[in-house]
């Protein structure tokens, strides 16, 4: 089974995010950097497939030189290679171009499944999966919490609002992760050890046959960027027992706020 | 073909989703702004029944794309069949509310039509001749503005954030003659639990944290039924393994933004923040008076959840009589 991992670095979710003096872009000095939660979870099912069915998992990802601690990090929790597509710190992409940029290295790529998680935290745009299959003409299941792989065929049990669908389809398919599918495994000092000798073959846009100038025009492009109103505290609802404190809040809720 | 602006809805087992009404009635101020038709695209399979219902949000031409094969939503046969609706009918905008199935729909349809996509958008505003849509990134601690360009505009809109306006529109139906190419991906079943109350959709939410101690959500779930709420859960009590996975609320989980939120023992890490910070009113219960979550709650309420929240069912029950 070969599996191909699609990963993103992004700032940890725990970090203050602020905007940078260009109004488009956030500053990126003080970010601590890791893989994208939700490709954790799409790393450690490739790696649980590679050890029930064999065959190798592969990490791509598209970013600047300092992507390579994500696909390291990857490599050490067990995948075997990485390819980056190393572009331009600073870079802008909107999700149909990075979808495109993958697909350009997976037409050349062999594969019977990719991997990627649902989203990615930062842009929260939920596209380069789905998109991403869609250039490569294969079907995909997004939001996976369980899959089962058989006879050629997958099958993946997708969150739906309320529930979950069970759906299935023969290989090579592209399906997202979504929290809840497995709880990653932490890159152990042997691995951490082993991963410094596994390759990672670095490739630019145009060795991928990519236009840097096309790739360069998202369709989507961020104009401005502003912080939400901050929230301000409100009031504490005193009162000498819990009882008095319901009272007061509930009719506050219903009388002021009118939200009850 | 005339300018026109597409809205597709989502409906299941024969009910649209509250979003289907948030997107007609988004895609028809954008209609009239570009002065243009509002056009609606039903699928499923016997639903031109209920088709007629978005007349009342404005929608002029309901496309109702009908056959057995649409009776459950698969990426693959939707995107054909959605596919082929733009292909004919050309529309400037296509808009959808980004539920599981529109976001999916909306992504795999961005690669097929080489088209702009704006996922979860808040607000959407022209400026000059561009379309402007706000969206927020990095799981609600930024607000961007994008500007789409190409054809068709893909907006999916993020449930809760628009506004539900009735609109008369010419209403004639049309049927559709559904292709859904040769499908791969196979429905199986689904498991659904159809008393929930789904919680980007819900007018209040109520979510417990690392303060509840247990998988005992009780207290909480008595508060969520009697407001028709959902319940949500902060990312601790998910690690915890308290509750599932898709009841968490923040960065890593859902970003909800009801009428009302409650947060119950959570203590506010910021990305629990992030996932609720567009919320309407915000009630924080702590125990602890330090709790950063009270400095971002409108109400705040120190004390022992499993005394307060009780007694403020129970007031709330009085109330609604």
């Amino acid at each position: 089974m070969e599996i191909v991992v699609l990963l993103k670095q992004v700032p940890a979710t725990e970090s203050l995010i602020e905007i940078a003096d260009d109004g488009v872009s956030i500053k990126s000095d003080d970010i601590k950097w890791v893989i994208n939660p939700y490709d954790e979870f799409a790393v450690e099912e490739a790696l649980r497939i590679k050890e029930a069915h064999e065959g190798s998992v592969s990490i791509l990802s598209v970013g600047s030189e300092k992507t390579v601690e994500a696909i390291r990090t990857a490599l050490a929790m067990g995948a075997d290679k990485g390819i980056l597509v190393n572009v331009p710190d600073g870079d802008v992409y909107d999700g149909l171009t990075t979808a495109r940029i993958l697909s350009a290295v997976l037409k050349e790529t062999p594969f019977d499944m990719i991997i990627a998680g649902q989203r990615a935290v930062d842009d929260d745009n939920f596209q380069v999966g789905p998109a991403t299959a869609e250039f490569l003409n294969i079907p995909h299941i997004s939001m996976v919490i369980k899959q089962e792989i058989a006879n050629g065929k997958i099958k993946c049990h997708r969150t739906v609002e309320g529930g979950t669908a069970i759906l299935e389809t023969p290989l090579p398919v592209l399906f997202t992760t979504q929290r809840g599918i497995n709880e990653p495994r932490y890159a152990s000092l042997p691995g951490i050890m082993k991963a410094k000798k596994k390759p990672i073959d670095m490739k630019t846009i145009t060795d991928i046959g990519l236009d840097p100038a096309t790739v360069g025009k998202p369709l989507t492009k961020i104009v401005s960027l502003k912080t939400p109103p901050e929230r301000k505290g409100g009031i504490m609802i005193e009162g000498d027992s819990a009882q008095a404190k319901a009272v007061k809040i509930v009719k506050i809720l219903h009388e002021e706020a009118k939200v009850l | 073909m005339a300018q026109n602006v597409l809205a597709i809805a989502e409906q299941i087992e024969g009910v649209f989703r509250k979003v289907t009404f948030e997107a007609l009635s988004e895609g028809r101020r954008i209609a009239d702004h570009l002065g243009c038709e509002l056009n609606a695209l039903v699928l499923g399979d016997n639903i031109e029944n209920i088709s007629k219902e978005l007349e009342q949000f404005g929608a002029d031409r309901i496309i109702v794309a009908e056959n057995s094969a649409l009776f459950e939503y698969l990426p693959d046969t939707y995107g054909n069949v959605i596919a082929d609706v733009i292909n004919k009918e050309t529309p400037d905008v296509v808009i959808m509310g980004a539920s599981t199935q529109g976001r999916d729909i909306a992504a795999r349809l961005s690669a097929r039509l080489n088209a702009p996509l704006a996922m979860d958008c808040v607000a959407i505003r022209f400026e000059d001749n561009d379309l402007m849509a706000t969206r927020y990134m990095y799981g609600g601690k930024i607000l961007a503005d994008v500007v789409l360009s190409g054809k068709p505009q893909i907006l999916a809109i993020r449930p809760n954030a628009m506004t539900i306006a009735s609109a008369a529109g010419t209403g004639s139906i049309e049927k559709f003659e559904v292709n859904t190419g040769t499908p791969l991906v196979k429905f199986i079943e689904k498991h659904l639990d159809t008393g929930k109350v789904e919680l980007t959709e819900a007018d209040t939410v109520v979510s417990g944290g690392r303060g509840m101690g247990g998988p005992d959500f009780a207290v909480i779930e008595e508060l969520a039924q009697v407001l028709k709420g959902a319940v949500g859960a902060s990312r601790s009590a998910v690690d915890e393994g308290w509750r599932s996975s898709s009841d968490q609320v923040g960065q890593t989980g859902k970003v909800v933004s009801p009428n009302l939120y409650f947060a119950c023992g959570i203590s506010g890490a910021i990305q629990h923040l992030a996932g609720m910070s567009s919320s309407n009113v915000i009630v924080a219960i702590n125990k602890d008076p330090e709790a950063p979550i009270f400095s971002k709650a409108d109400y705040g309420l120190q004390g022992d959840l499993f005394e307060i929240v009780p007694l403020i069912t129970e007031e709330i029950r009085k109330l609604k009589g």
